[in-house]
């Protein structure tokens, strides 16, 4: 991917974000601007986002993670014009959804950018059907278009037999794919997810990650989706925003955040991280040599903690191919060994049980 | 010593130059009020007794089922039997024509009051002293304005029936999940059809509970209301009252009772039958 800042590159573009709530909003940001720290002016206002600046390309799932409080809730929600930034701009596409009119807004939300919500938000009193077609009711399309299109969509998500049933009778899981079905009916090409997976069982949770990864791989949808849930993060994210405190620390692959966290605070958080899940064959192979000599090969894209078996079948080198089958590289048992170290980083004594109490409080709070 | 505050002049002459100032429009609102309530009245009272009746247990019946309907024949019978049906009417005319009233001001309020905190923190006291004032102290300003007859009653218990009409639709609506009416906004739908297709409906319930907390409190006005000139069970009640009556007093009384469940157990009904309730009823079952 290029990294060129030509518009049709980004389907959203985020720049210089700040929200503040609370009596004085526009003092908060001021002060913020001249490097007062969230704490500083907490008696003027909650400091929610702080200078956020991204942009999302097309056809990327593009994470933002960070514990409760981090902010990240609220950015999704500048996203769509929801909560209207403080100061700064949201491009989506070329229309600034900070400044909108609620008018433009409205036009924007039914044609340019849908959402999932964490519990779901589905009407109780309509069918799965009907709620699936509402964001069509909303643009104002028939009744039996608008069923039709939402019966595809439901089939999409694997719910066509469910249609005439009430959200109250399905599973989590179940209503959470009613959620995801509504907000591909609305047809739109930018697709939010506020913790969309975060009620649900661990099971379930993992089940829908890999349903909505499938889905994308045919649809091509640009989704943001926040998370608190860091393996969530790296599984689903090409690339990551890392949040603390209402600024985004970090933004890169998961590979990148892994082996070069930009703060003490990233560097703790992914420590925990297992690498071999979500380091690939070619982030730690060598460049190919001369003569290659083994017969055994791996994708690229192989998780390293699946080349151990063909590692262990061909004396410890194994070739790396790309989609063409072509060889890219090298890689040895020792290479595998090295990148899964965790780079070290300074480390402060009481670091980790701080954010481990952290971690505990964002587990209460769900 | 401590200075006399003339509060009670004060406000004897606010209504003293309301009613010398405002007449014609209390003469409007009087002639309304009358017409209305003479209407539904002639509505309740001109079929023949077993014509309402039936009508009234087939209402009974669609609401709730057969045994509702059995129960109210056997109450109206009762009421029937005491001689207090065409009173019975009186105050159903009464309670209803207050009941409408008090929707039609307080379900607009409620959803004001829902969707402004300003608004929210102004009706509030204003509720809270309509809901504390002793009835009489604002029954008096009412029959200096509207003199006696069924007009003074219907405005005291329109005022007194208010406030839960506005609170249970303000709570309602306020209680509805918030991610839902987010949900509705990032569909891109307007304000009007949140409230319509997201708001109302949730809150669906909440606001049946108040309609049915309206009628009731209404019900319970019928006495007063009788005390200035309402005709009705309330009337015989003051009558029985002011010559101890013991017999009469009875009659009337047990009459208001069986009016009271009736109406209860019909609007409590409605609230179990709204969309969501019955969507929810659906799965628990």
């Amino acid at each position: 991917m290029s990294d060129s800042n030509s518009p049709p590159q980004h389907a959203l573009s985020v720049r210089n974000v700040f929200k503040a709530f609370g009596r004085r909003p526009q003092e908060v940001v001021r002060r913020l601007r001249a490097g007062a720290t969230r704490d500083d002016v907490r008696n003027l206002g909650t400091a929610a986002v702080i200078d956020a600046t991204f942009d999302v390309r097309r056809g990327e799932i593009f994470v933002v993670m960070g514990l409760s409080g981090s902010g990240k809730s609220t950015l999704i929600r500048m996203l769509n014009g929801l909560w209207k930034p403080t100061s700064g701009q949201v491009l989506l596409g070329d229309v600034d959804i900070a400044t909108a009119s609620d008018r433009r807004l409205r036009e924007l939300r039914r044609t340019g950018v849908s959402m999932v919500f964490q519990h779901f938000a589905l009407l109780p009193h309509r069918t799965v059907l009907d709620n699936a077609a509402y964001p069509l009711e909303i643009q104002g399309i028939g009744k039996e278009e608008r069923r039709a299109s939402a019966r595809r969509t439901l089939d999409l998500v694997g719910l066509g037999e469910w249609a005439d049933s009430l959200p109250s009778e399905l599973s989590g899981g179940m209503r959470q794919r009613v959620g995801l079905a509504r907000a591909l009916a609305a047809g739109t090409d930018v697709l939010l997810m506020d913790e969309a997976f975060s009620a649900l069982d661990p099971l379930i949770r993992s089940e829908m990650q890999e349903q909505l990864l499938e889905l994308q791989r045919t649809l091509g949808k640009t989704i943001v989706f926040i998370t608190h849930d860091l393996n969530e993060a790296m599984l689903l994210g090409d690339r990551i925003a890392v949040m603390r405190d209402g600024a985004i620390e970090q933004i890169g692959t998961a590979e990148e955040i892994l082996d070069a966290p930009a703060s003490d605070y990233v560097a703790r958080f992914v420590a925990d991280v297992d690498r071999s899940r979500v380091l690939t064959a070619s982030s730690a192979m060598t460049p190919p040599e001369k003569s290659p000599v083994c017969t055994v090969s791996v994708p690229q894209d192989t998780s390293l903690a699946d080349v151990f078996a063909p590692l262990a079948g061909s004396e410890g080198t194994v070739r790396v191919t790309d989609d063409d089958g072509a060889t890219v590289g090298m890689l040895r048992a020792e290479d595998v060994v090295a990148a899964l170290v965790t780079p070290a980083s300074p480390h402060e004594p009481d670091a980790e049980r701080r954010l481990l109490s952290e971690n505990l409080q964002e587990g209460d709070a769900a | 010593m401590f200075p006399r505050i003339p509060l009670g002049d004060w406000v004897e002459t606010v209504v003293d130059w309301l009613t010398a100032n405002l007449r014609p429009f209390f003469q409007l609102i009087k002639d309304v009020l009358l017409g209305a309530y003479d209407g539904l009245d002639w509505v309740l009272t001109s079929p023949p007794v077993w014509v309402m009746a039936l009508l009234l247990a087939a209402l009974a019946y669609a609401a709730k089922g057969w045994r509702l309907a059995v129960g109210s024949l056997l109450g109206f019978a009762l009421i029937l039997g005491m001689d207090q049906w065409e009173n019975a009417m009186d105050t159903l005319a009464l309670v209803l024509l207050s009941a409408v009233l008090a929707l039609a001001l307080g379900i607009p309020l409620g959803i004001w009051a829902a969707r402004s905190d300003r608004v929210s923190a102004v009706v509030r006291p204003v509720l809270d002293l309509m809901q504390t004032l002793p009835v009489f102290v604002y029954l008096i300003p009412t029959v200096v304005i509207f003199l006696t007859g069924a007009v003074p009653g219907i405005v005291a218990t329109v005022i007194f029936a208010l406030a839960p009409c506005v609170r249970f639709t303000e709570l309602g609506i306020r209680q509805v999940d918030h991610e839902v009416v987010e949900a509705g906004r990032a569909f891109g739908a307007t304000p009007g059809r949140i409230l319509r297709q997201i708001q109302l409906p949730l809150a669906a319930p909440t606001i049946m509970a108040g309609i049915n907390q309206v009628i009731m409190l209404a019900l319970s006005m019928v006495v007063i209301a009788g005390m200035v000139g309402a005709d009705g069970l309330g009337s015989d009640v003051v009558a029985a009252l002011q010559r101890v009556n013991v017999s009469l007093g009875a009659e009337a009384g047990l009459s208001v009772v069986v009016l009271a469940v009736f109406l209860d157990r019909v609007t409590s009904a409605l609230a179990s039958r709204s969309p969501v309730a019955r969507a929810l009823a659906r799965t628990s079952a």
